[in-house]
């Protein structure tokens, strides 16, 4: 497996952590029956930078990350992606989806498609690439996730494994400038984990800017610079690996902890 | 009574089967284009389309076929004073009927369909018509094959209630002949054989279709 060729996007070491990507400010959203979600939070991300965001289930991690390309509309606060603000009713947002990835939990690949038109279907629509240039990009991508010898197979023949390494191919062929992560390992057989983890790794280290929901405590101690914590709607701490897993201080990240490590 | 022969019963009936023939394309192109477009408003996030594709869905698959037959012919004459001929009534009410169901077949099989999918279609950046055209469509296509075939079979039979307003169709034709001849199980059996006869391929071409839209899992 070659690695990542670094993205257009790619920081120098010498700007991560310098120059904001995404900018949320006290977001708020409610659900449709009323239930009070996310609670005014706020979040940067620096390009270049790996963010991983945990918490308890129903803590508004899944939602918080939704906002950032619009799958969830929010009603208060501000979203910024590269500079370009996501308006609360999302008028405009598909020019902001191109630029953000995203990898969900079940795959979503689309089964009438074989796994490499999976991944040309948005450069060809959306970047008014040539089929060609874009099975090219395609099988370069498809070699990069390892599975460029299944380019002709439907997602419905792949393992679960096979299948979120092209989902992550076909968010990366939009030549994304942020990649969001929603518990990518989550729906995934134990023995399939590492080969995702595998590819998410090279990805962060090719610079890409990352957000991912996970429970991957050694992903998030190896490879984030960041660990956010959520509960009940706010983000209670934001700091690193180490402070996050060695030296927590909140009693509901101890209480957090102590239930994932076993 | 040698005109009575069993072939020129069966070429009486073959005529009069042009009529449950045309009838049924009526059918089938008018139900599908306006069934198309009622697909679209039941689907769509518009409350007031959803709404009124709702009520006239409700509308026809509530009443019997017989009943919107009346309705175009006898009705709108009654009512409004808009006199319709036979074939513009049985146009009317049969792309209505038609229509109505084939929407609320194709409404449910894009339903059927993970909400993922439309949120992978999102996340790439690609439009609502996007989404529908090159990953909705194509894969409710292929859930609704059966079920659509399988309702337009029930249209060709339905055909025959238009007889009420006037049509020489087959099953009509098939009555008229059994009053003169009195061979009714000759004559009904003909006529069933043609019903047949339209059907059956109707069916073998659903199973063909079915097979050549599935994908690989």
């Amino acid at each position: 497996m070659s690695s990542f060729e670094p993205q257009i996007n790619a920081a120098s070491t010498a700007t991560l952590g310098t120059e904001p990507i995404i900018v949320a400010k006290d977001v708020e959203k409610w659900y449709g029956n009323g239930f009070h979600v996310l609670k005014g939070v706020s979040l940067t991300v620096n390009k270049g930078e790996v963010v991983v965001l945990m918490g308890p289930s129903g803590s508004g991690k899944s939602t918080f990350i939704r906002t950032f390309n619009g799958l969830e509309p929010y009603q208060g606060g501000s979203i910024e992606i590269d500079g370009i603000a996501i308006a609360h009713d999302n008028k405009g947002i598909e020019l902001v989806r191109r630029e953000v990835g995203m990898v969900f939990q079940q795959f979503n690949l689309f089964p009438h498609l074989s796994v490499l038109k999976n991944i040309t279907l948005g450069p060809i629509h959306l970047r008014g690439m040539s089929p060609s240039d874009a099975e090219e990009l395609g099988m370069s991508l498809l070699d990069r996730v390892g599975i460029s010898h299944q380019a002709s197979k439907y997602p419905g023949q792949l393992s679960g494994g096979q299948q979120q390494r092209v989902a992550i191919a076909r968010a990366l062929a939009m030549r994304p400038k942020v990649m969001l992560f929603d518990e990518p390992t989550s729906a995934l057989d134990p023995e399939m984990v590492r080969e995702v983890l595998d590819v998410m790794r090279k990805l962060a280290e090719s610079g890409m800017t990352m957000v991912c929901v996970t429970h991957e405590v050694g992903f998030a101690r190896e490879v984030a610079d960041r660990v956010i914590f959520l509960a009940e709607g706010h983000l209670l701490t934001d700091t690193t690996p180490d402070e996050f897993f060695n030296h927590p201080k909140d009693e509901r990240v101890k209480k957090f902890l102590s239930q994932i490590l076993h | 009574m040698d005109e009575f022969t069993v072939s020129r019963i069966f070429i009486n009936l073959l005529i009069a089967a042009k009529w449950t023939v045309i009838l049924s394309l009526i059918a089938f192109i008018g139900g599908g284009i306006v069934g198309a477009a009622i697909t679209l408003m039941r689907i769509s996030s518009n409350k007031w389309l959803r709404g009124i594709s709702w009520a006239y869905i409700e509308f026809f698959q509530g009443t019997p076929l017989l009943l919107q037959l009346f309705l175009a012919f006898f009705g709108l004459s009654v009512a409004f004073g808009i006199n319709l001929s036979p074939l513009q009534a049985a146009t009317l009410a049969l792309t209505g009927f038609t229509s109505a169901f084939l929407a609320d077949i194709w409404r449910g099989s894009i339903e059927a369909l993970p909400q993922g999918q439309w949120e992978a279609g999102s996340a790439i950046g690609f439009g609502y018509f996007k989404q529908l055209q090159l990953i909705i469509l194509p894969q409710a296509v292929r859930l609704s094959v059966a079920p659509t075939v399988g309702f337009l079979v029930q249209v060709i039979k339905g055909t025959s209630l238009a007889s009420i307003i006037g049509f020489t169709e087959l099953s009509r034709a098939a009555t008229q002949i059994n009053n003169v001849t009195l061979q009714s199980l000759l004559i009904f059996s003909l006529a069933g054989v043609i019903y047949f006869l339209l059907c059956y391929p109707l069916s073998t071409w659903s199973q063909h279709l079915e097979r050549k839209l599935s994908y690989k899992t």
